[in-house]
């Protein structure tokens, strides 16, 4: 694990919240100890029966091609809770406003939240509203908290995983990241690229039915690539991904390209990275003929025949594919 | 023709084989931090015959950037500064941009000049200006507009850099031993293949400028080695470079700018290889306005970055590399731009 030496002056920077290698230092430094935490999963497991996750959502711009904060804040929650392989049931929403925010907007977030738990078939239960003085947050942060319950399936881990195992995935990476690149710095793509904002929750049944899951995760902040060393750290197997089965979109590609960014560890909200120790051309023609998979791939398999996570590229050659530190930073030229 | 034409697995691997024909050994020298990913990415060191050696160069705009920079842009009290994304982690002697940030600063990361100019209507702001001749252009073009617009809230650090006088510095250096040159392929979409001309006129070496798919660079290996014993200037990446270069880039720089002596990291103080912005154009100069000396550092003495920028020794020969200097806590500049030596070994290459 990497030390917090960034933090000399024990301040936060942003790329404490990267998701990538600084952000697993800061929990493990400030909370694991304190809360005595045994095990770090997207959810929580109660007793094999209950999963249990809360998350924040603080993006901006609050409304992009694909979705808003409200239809992530459920989405979100409700993906945490399904890669453990539990049913996602109810969902607490809790809300800081900003002084000045528009309640018609307000409302259209509410709205886009009550449509995402219907898709997802969960229900909003519980909440909280609290203003703030203008200037001391960004519009609006919600942060939804979520419970699912594990039905005969126990929880999906990571130590479950053994060499031969597939790594599949269920669309094109990178699509969330460049929608909001676009809207955010103005590129003016046309058309405006869309974010995959979307619930897993019925997607990553067609694997859980086959009873050939072994893991899943949804490919956030950090991307697949983080995931995936993630897997390699808990399960100590090495996984070699081929840059051809990738799905990535030509316009993400090319954006990818000019900013000096790379799919494999842009953030995705809609997107699973799924361990599976088989999987028959039946359940993959079901993914990809699912609306939220029709680009499903098997990308990778999971080997010890290297230590870490790389990456077969196009070209044959195999390099690595690390845990990065920070957020990738777009590069001057 | 699309870029996955440039990606073909089949003709890169035969262009590879033809390679294994040349028996001696070869150094060439890859100028561009663009150049170093794209061989970091697609694992080219590995793939090509061991008697040829690819060295990375100075060509990252972030690593040759003096440290006291940074410190510089934390004095500045104030004043929004504006910045690309690489320069944010770079350590300064006390702490990075990001650092400073978080401790209150008003930093913003910005994609283009042009950004920081919209950030200028509502706060006093300083643009960053670095960057080699491909990203001048756009600021040149920048401080007209600011101009045009009479928007004297905003202002340019200038710290940008000509490629063309750091290859002389470079190649006149005895201690440098190189056999061909890699050149940049976007630089020489703005200068031309005619800047380089002196790379084989004087110092007596072959040089290619290139694209950045796979197929290109070991197309340009290929040809830089069939020209070992006839010295030239040869261009690979036809499809958007030319002789000339773009013109009216070159005017636009030339109407903000005049050479001046720049400090490279690295390299020192190397004559004429800096930009000044003209006396015409003097509010919108940083230096003048906030009255910014950039002094010349005082480096870690262990930090091997100005002996990499120098293709001396590869990142891995550093003591520090790895162990005292990762991406999260970057000692040299060379470990923090995704451009930098470093970074692209530490990520691609270890």
């Amino acid at each position: 694990m990497l030390l917090i030496t960034n933090m000399k002056d024990d301040k936060i920077t942003l790329g404490h919240g990267s998701g990538a290698a600084l952000t697993r230092s800061l929990i493990h430094d400030v909370f694991v100890e304190r809360f005595g935490l045994k095990q770090l999963d997207d959810a929580a497991c109660i007793d094999n029966k209950l999963t249990f996750t809360t998350d924040a959502y603080v993006i901006n711009p609050l409304f992009f091609p694909g979705g808003d904060i409200g239809k992530l804040s459920v989405t979100g929650t409700v993906n945490d809770l399904c890669m453990s392989g539990s049913e996602p049931m109810y969902v607490a929403a809790s809300f800081i406003i900003e002084e000045g925010f528009s309640i018609e907007q307000l409302k259209v977030i509410a709205d886009s939240m009550q449509k995402a738990a219907i898709e997802a078939g969960v229900k909003i239960i519980a909440g909280d509203t609290k203003v703030v003085e203008r200037g001391k947050c960004d519009g609006i942060f919600i942060t939804t908290t979520g419970i699912g319950i594990l039905n005969d399936s126990p929880p999906l881990k990571a130590e479950n995983i053994k060499v031969g195992d597939k790594i599949v995935v269920n669309g094109s990476l990178g699509d969330h990241t460049v929608a909001i690149i676009n809207v955010r710095q103005n590129l003016g793509l046309n058309p405006p690229p869309e974010s995959d904002c979307a619930p897993l929750n019925e997607i990553i049944k067609i694997l859980l039915k086959t009873k050939k899951l072994v893991f899943a995760r949804d490919a956030t902040r950090g991307g697949v690539a983080t995931i995936l060393n993630e897997i390699y750290t808990d399960s100590g197997l090495g996984i070699i991904i081929d840059e051809t089965s990738v799905p990535v979109k030509e316009s993400t590609s090319a954006l990818c390209g000019l900013l000096g960014l790379d799919p494999l560890y842009m953030a995705n909200e809609g997107k699973f990275v799924a361990v599976v120790s088989d999987l028959d051309d039946n359940s993959l023609q079901k993914l990809q003929a699912h609306k939220y998979g029709n680009a499903a791939s098997v990308i990778g398999i999971v080997t010890n025949e290297v230590q870490g996570v790389y990456l077969r590229t196009a070209i044959g050659s195999l390099r690595p594919l690390p845990m990065l530190a920070s957020d990738p930073l777009p590069r001057i030229c | 023709m699309k870029l996955q034409d440039f990606i073909q697995p089949e003709l890169v691997k035969n262009i590879i084989n033809e390679l294994r024909f040349y028996k001696d050994t070869a150094t060439f020298m890859e100028v561009c931090g663009s150049h170093t990913m794209a061989i970091g990415h697609w694992g080219l060191r590995k793939l090509i015959p061991e008697n040829i050696h690819l060295i990375s160069g100075p060509g990252c705009p972030v690593c040759v950037t003096p440290s006291t920079v940074v410190d510089a842009l934390i004095d500045l009290k104030d004043v929004t500064i504006a910045t690309f994304g690489d320069l944010i982690r770079v350590p300064g002697s006390k702490q990075t941009l990001e650092q400073a940030r978080a401790a209150g600063a008003n930093i913003k990361t910005v994609y283009s000049p042009m950004e920081a100019l919209d950030l200028a209507q509502r706060e006093e702001t300083v643009f960053v200006g670095i960057g080699f001749e491909t990203t001048i252009p756009g600021i040149a073009y920048t401080i007209i507009e600011a101009s045009r617009q009479r928007q004297y809230n905003f202002s340019v650090l200038p710290l940008l850099k000509l490629i063309p006088p750091a290859l002389h510095a470079l190649l006149s250096d005895s201690e440098v031993k190189i056999n061909g040159l890699i050149l940049p392929g976007h630089v020489s979409v703005i200068i031309g293949t005619k800047a380089y001309q002196f790379v084989s006129d004087k110092y007596g070496i072959s040089g290619v400028v290139t694209g950045f798919e796979p197929l290109d660079i070991v197309l340009g290996i290929k040809l830089l080695i069939g020209r070992l014993h006839d010295p030239g200037i040869i261009n690979e990446y036809s499809r958007i470079v030319s002789s000339d270069g773009n013109t009216v880039a070159q005017t636009a720089i030339s109407e903000v700018f005049t050479t001046g002596n720049a400090i490279w990291r690295g390299l020192g103080n190397i004559p004429d290889s800096g930009l000044d912005i003209r006396p015409e154009y003097d509010q919108f100069d940083a230096l003048k306005k906030y009255n910014i000396t950039i002094s010349e550092e005082a480096e870690n003495t262990a930090c091997g970055c100005s002996n990499v920028l120098k293709g001396k020794i590869k990142p891995l020969d550093c003591p520090l590399f790895a162990r005292l200097c990762t991406p999260d806590n970057p000692i040299g500049p060379c470990m923090v731009s995704s451009e930098g030596s470093c970074a692209a070994y530490y990520k691609y290459e270890r």
